[in-house]
């Protein structure tokens, strides 16, 4: 490495335009051979932009990319390929009905005669699944396997194209805390190994344990770059956002009283006959925080969807109040002070190609004011609208905006400000924060926890261990469909709950 | 009994296979056209375009070679205007593939007005030039098979052959995986360097080429002239067989014999039974509702089917 060139990748006054939009601004980026590289920034900091540039599914408007000391033309995907860049992306770019194998190979597969030679495909998924550590197995289809094996897939297709500069969109957005752990040394074995690893990322904590560089953007800039050891969470969140930001939940003790909700010996059957729910119990009282801890897929989602009324349970009952509510549909729930911010906002939450003014009565629009007999209260409507907007900081505030134009940030602010509006006794919460800006996590937990101390019971239900730990006054954990424990969150490590989340 | 067997016989088997080869090549030209992510119900367009040229041409220059492979032409040019539509402009694949369907219905009077004086027939073909009848040297001399498989015509045996060509295409071959994961997801095929829209283009220009011959099928092969209409919703019925199959080239092959089978019953019915011979024509067209509406619940199409793709978000 002594006289290779001093870096492996270089972008020099970068500048992307979408329409009036700079989604860069002449950014410079400089990543030495061998080492983890972060860069980080909000959701709309032109991260993605940059790597999209790099990787040739943008074109710059300006600018220089240098890849190992050499400026190069990158006009598309196949031609960062060739120079040796890998992309693994945040939605993964996999095939479901095809085998990892097959996945793979796609793009770059080796023939005998006409036919594909499979045989040898495998060989080499086989052989380089071997050396750098990423098993899986290759026969299996992609669809099957779980989110973190689908990495590797991902991983393992940049490899086979014999990769050396690996570029890692949002990796650990939707992987388990056991996963990121196995992700993570994987990626330093790869770097071992000689290659280089950009990775993209909003998480402060990975960053400072996993990087050797870092790169801060904001508002497509490039706002700093330091050596991680030098750098602090505190300092790194403020360059981000560029204000000083709160990276713990404050909040006081809870004051706990009369239960709210409780659900009594629930159980639920997939409609492909497998247990999603057994035998769940618990009570939340007014004015705390239940934190529900679980790796995806272990009923977290179809208990929120009994408690919300979309799903009805096989057998057991949810009382709010003390009142039967097993019967009760989604409607009839919200009427009786149930608020509902789903896990899939762009599925449940929100209508994408509806503005913000009529994405902020959804669930109220046969409701006296929203409606009178016949029709829509348009006023009331927007004057209600103009008001959220406003007080949930949703940014643009423009209630004329089609839905799918917001950040996911923003996006969950109007979700937010539509559910607590109407001052809910009872709060569902499911993944409040996933995919969400730093800036606008902090806003979020602070309106749950202002409901909290108004006398609100809330569920909340994350996969972030860190947003379960602050979040909730009490937590209990599921796996497989049942509640395995409850933990106090002021003394519980997060190792022992990571084991008690996988059924250790 | 003696209806019974005068209607469930070899040759009724014979005339399965015969009455099913356009519908077997339209389901397996839907397949490639489907598998790669473009809806086509434009077969039934491109087998009457198929069927009408291959009448024309080879009535002009009396020889039906020259029509199969002008048939085979007229699929593929028909067929390019439903994928520069749906892929270079993006239209929507479902108003394409009718707005061809309704096109040909109308072209092919409108041609034979201008070649032939007349309203929507060609000119009767003699026989000699029709496609000629073919014999497998070894199957001639087995007793069942030879009843089954000697004297079609030659579209026939390119028809079955066609099935394991396609599977072997499809699952077998680069040209088949990547088509395949152009259909399911073609952001993940862009990504790893592959072009969408050429795979899309091979994919529905296939699906042209080989609907086109089954069109020439019914024109110069079954019969010996184009008739207005000739197809009679064989277009449909072979996608519906493409649905009822999965998306399988052996499951479409087996729903097309089905279905092929179904029409050949009938036809013997006809006459032997004492039922109205409308009632008895129907039987394919009713056996097809309720088939797709009982029996497919659990058929996936392709992921990408039907949308048409946009690279930038």
């Amino acid at each position: 490495m002594t006289d290779g060139p001093k870096y492996a990748i270089e972008m020099r006054g970068v500048t992307k335009r979408f329409g009036a939009l700079v989604a860069n601004d002449r950014v410079n980026l400089a990543v030495a051979p061998g080492s983890i590289h972060a860069i980080i920034g909000e959701n709309g900091a032109g991260k993605s932009t940059a790597m999209n540039i790099l990787y040739g599914f943008y074109k710059a408007d300006q600018g220089q990319i240098l890849i190992d000391g050499e400026v190069r033309s990158i006009e598309g995907p196949s031609d960062a390929i060739k120079l040796g860049l890998g992309m693994v992306h945040q939605h993964f770019m996999l095939v479901d009905t095809l085998t990892v194998t097959e996945n793979i190979i796609l793009g770059a597969e080796p023939l005998s005669g006409m036919a594909i030679d499979f045989a040898k495909a495998r060989a080499r998924v086989l052989d380089l699944s071997n050396q750098y550590g990423l098993q899986v197995d290759p026969d299996a289809r992609v669809g099957r396997l779980s989110v973190g094996q689908q990495q590797r897939v991902e991983i393992l297709k940049t490899l086979y194209r014999g990769a050396r500069i690996l570029i890692l969109d949002e990796p650990t957005a939707v992987l388990t805390p056991q996963e990121v752990a196995e992700l993570f040394s994987i990626l330093r074995g790869l770097r071992e190994q000689g290659k280089t690893i950009i990775i993209i990322t909003h998480k402060l904590a990975e960053v400072l344990a996993l990087s050797g560089n870092i790169t801060v953007m904001r508002d497509g800039k490039v706002i700093g770059g330091l050596a991680t050891k030098d750098a602090t969470a505190s300092e790194l969140a403020r360059m981000m956002v560029g204000r000083e930001v709160l990276l713990r939940v404050e909040k006081r003790e809870a004051e706990p009283r009369s239960p709210t909700l409780s659900v009594q010996c629930v159980s639920l059957k997939n409609p492909d006959g497998g247990v999603a729910l057994y035998d769940v119990s618990f009570t939340v009282r007014e004015g705390e925080i239940l934190a529900i801890a679980g790796v995806e897929g272990n009923g977290q989602t179809e208990l929120i969807e009994v408690l919300a009324g979309l799903r009805r349970p096989d057998s057991g009952e949810v009382r709010l109040d003390g009142r039967n509510i097993t019967p009760l549909g989604p409607h009839e729930r919200k009427s009786l002070g149930v608020a509902h911010i789903p896990e899939d906002r762009r599925r449940r939450g929100l209508l994408l190609d509806f503005d913000l003014a009529e994405n902020s009565i959804l669930g109220l629009h046969s409701d006296r004011p929203v409606s009178g007999a016949f029709l829509l209260n348009k006023q009331f409507i927007t004057a209600r609208a103009e008001r959220l907007v406003k007080d949930y900081d949703v940014r643009p505030p423009d209630i004329k905006l089609a839905a799918r134009g917001f950040s996911g940030g923003n996006q969950q602010k109007l979700i937010i400000g539509r559910e607590f509006d109407s001052k809910p006794k009872l709060i569902l919460a499911a993944q409040p924060t996933r995919g969400v800006d730093i800036g606008a996590i902090e806003f979020i937990h602070r309106k749950i926890i202002e409901l909290r101390d108004a006398g609100a019971a809330v569920v909340v239900v994350s996969a972030e261990l860190e947003e379960v730990l602050s979040l909730g006054d009490r937590v209990i954990v599921m796996f497989g469909g049942r509640i395995v424990g409850e933990v106090d969150p002021k003394t519980v490590t997060e190792e022992e709950l990571g084991l008690m989340m996988t059924g250790g | 009994m003696e209806t019974l067997t005068s209607i469930i016989n070899l040759s009724l088997l014979a005339s399965m296979v015969r009455i099913s080869t356009p519908l077997i090549l339209a389901s397996l030209g839907g397949l490639y056209s489907e598998r790669g992510g473009v809806i086509n119900i434009a077969l039934e367009g491109i087998m009457l375009s198929g069927a009408f040229t291959a009448a024309a041409v080879t009535a002009l220059y009396h020889n039906p070679w020259i029509g199969l492979i002008a048939a085979a032409g007229a699929g593929l040019a028909v067929s390019f205007i439903h994928a520069v539509a749906s892929i270079r402009f993006r239209a929507n694949q479902v108003v394409v593939g009718a707005a061809i369907n309704i096109l040909f219905l109308g072209v092919p009077p409108l041609m034979s007005g201008a070649l032939f004086q007349s309203t929507g027939s060609t000119p009767q073909l003699p026989r000699e030039q029709t496609l000629p009848d073919w014999n497998i040297p070894l199957i001639g001399q087995v007793p069942v098979l030879n009843q089954l498989f000697s004297g079609h015509k030659p579209i026939v045996f390119f028809a079955l052959a066609m099935v394991p060509v396609t599977y072997y295409v499809l699952f077998r071959t680069r040209f088949g995986l990547r088509l395949r994961a152009v259909g399911e997801n073609p952001e993940a095929a862009d990504t790893a360097g592959i072009s969408v829209e050429r795979m899309r283009y091979a994919g529905v220009l296939l699906s042209g080429l080989l609907a086109g011959i089954g069109g020439a099928y019914l024109s110069i092969g079954q019969n010996s002239l184009f008739t207005r209409n000739m197809t009679a919703g064989r277009g449909f019925i072979a996608l519906a067989a493409l649905i009822f199959g999965k998306w399988h080239p052996v499951g479409a092959f087996l729903a097309c014999l089905f279905f092929g089978g179904a029409e050949a019953i009938s036809i013997r019915m006809q006459g032997v039974v004492a039922i109205p011979v409308q009632f008895i024509q129907i039987i394919p067209y009713v056996l097809t509702l309720v088939v797709l509406a009982g029996f497919i619940g659990r058929a996936t199409p392709p992921r990408a089917i039907g949308q048409p793709y946009v690279k930038e978000k």
